[in-house]
């Protein structure tokens, strides 16, 4: 498997992404000289990266948040390329900051507000897989709670009631926040995200953005491997 | 051409900064305040002098990047400045 990494100004978790990448990219059956190499680092100034089978945009304060959070990045050459793979087919997927450029190019419904309780949040929670019918979460059963971290202050994701609607019907929520028992209240909400939404895909599950960083927990050393079956889900689907 | 873009969250949406500032003014002792939004002000000069295409192009702005039409609106006022009058 092929990923690239865009890094926009200010971005400052994409070497996490890479390290997570790399590992599971190392652990899979048939793995080292065959095919991929480590994930590339894609400046967003270059428009004209290599074809890859996934797309990374990771965390951060890309241009400081200068405006709205993701706005500038989304208008970077590089994110135009992105869109276009993106609309071509291209798995794309966008963490924290990431998201938020996701849903400001369009490529995700909705919006990422002001956490409702105006902190930045820090801290581990709990997430709900909803579904494991996508290419991200396959390596996960649907149900499961898993512990991830978040470090956000405008994580609040909106959108249209009717449009939600839409959304579960088709099972693009990917994740809602949730006790650690699985149930879903709003003490478990960290940031006021509708129906504790932490994730959604877009209709063809082919792009995923989502708040938590689960970069930061897939490696023991770091405390927990919740994170990890994401990355190793993806190489199975993508190699 | 100077021109004076507000953009305002749209109603429904939630403005937890309006809210901070509301009970930051009670808490001065402005009990008289029901309702605080936030919203942002961008003052931009163009290149332009007809007022029509000077408002096509910054429209174009706001809907491209000022703002984020799923939950902000947009307003464009033209300002008097030594080019001519102000424009509606």
């Amino acid at each position: 498997m092929k990923a690239a990494i865009i890094v926009f100004p200010g971005s400052n978790c994409d070497r996490d992404v890479q390290v997570a990448l790399r590992r599971s990219m190392q652990a899979a059956p048939g793995a080292g000289k065959a095919g991929g190499g480590a994930p590339i680092m894609v400046w967003h100034k270059d428009a004209d990266f290599e074809k890859v089978d996934l797309i990374v945009l990771p965390g951060g304060f890309s241009y400081g948040d200068y405006l709205r959070c993701g706005a500038m990045a989304a208008h970077s050459p590089a994110m135009t390329e992105v869109v276009r793979r993106a609309k071509a087919g291209v798995p794309v997927l966008g963490i924290c900051n990431g998201f938020q450029m996701l849903t400001e190019t369009g490529l995700l419904p909705g919006a990422l507000l002001r956490n409702a309780r105006l902190k930045f949040v820090c801290r581990d929670v709990h997430v709900r897989v909803e579904t494991s019918q996508s290419l991200f979460t396959g390596r996960y059963q649907a149900g499961t709670a898993l512990r991830i971290p978040i470090a956000h202050h405008d994580g609040n994701y909106v959108a249209g009631a009717d449009q939600l609607e839409r959304m579960a019907a088709r099972g693009q929520i990917a994740f809602r926040y949730c006790e650690p028992d699985g149930a879903i209240t709003e003490a478990a909400n960290p940031n006021g995200a509708a129906r504790n939404v932490a994730g959604v895909f877009n209709e063809a599950k082919t792009v995923l953005g989502m708040m938590p960083h689960f970069e930061r927990l897939a490696d023991p050393a770091l405390g927990g491997i919740d994170g990890r079956p994401l990355f190793d889900g993806l190489v199975e689907a993508l190699s | 051409m100077k021109a004076r873009v507000h953009v305002t969250l749209k109603p429904g949406i939630l403005d937890p900064q309006g809210k901070a500032i509301q009970h930051a003014l009670g808490a001065l002792g402005f009990g008289t305040v029901d309702k605080v939004r936030q919203g942002k002000v961008i003052d931009l000069e163009i290149a332009e002098t007809d007022p029509e295409a000077a408002r096509a192009r910054l429209t174009e702005m706001c809907e491209k990047l000022l703002a984020n039409t799923v939950i902000e609106n947009y307003a464009i006022e033209l300002v008097a400045g030594p080019e001519g009058p102000t424009v509606p």
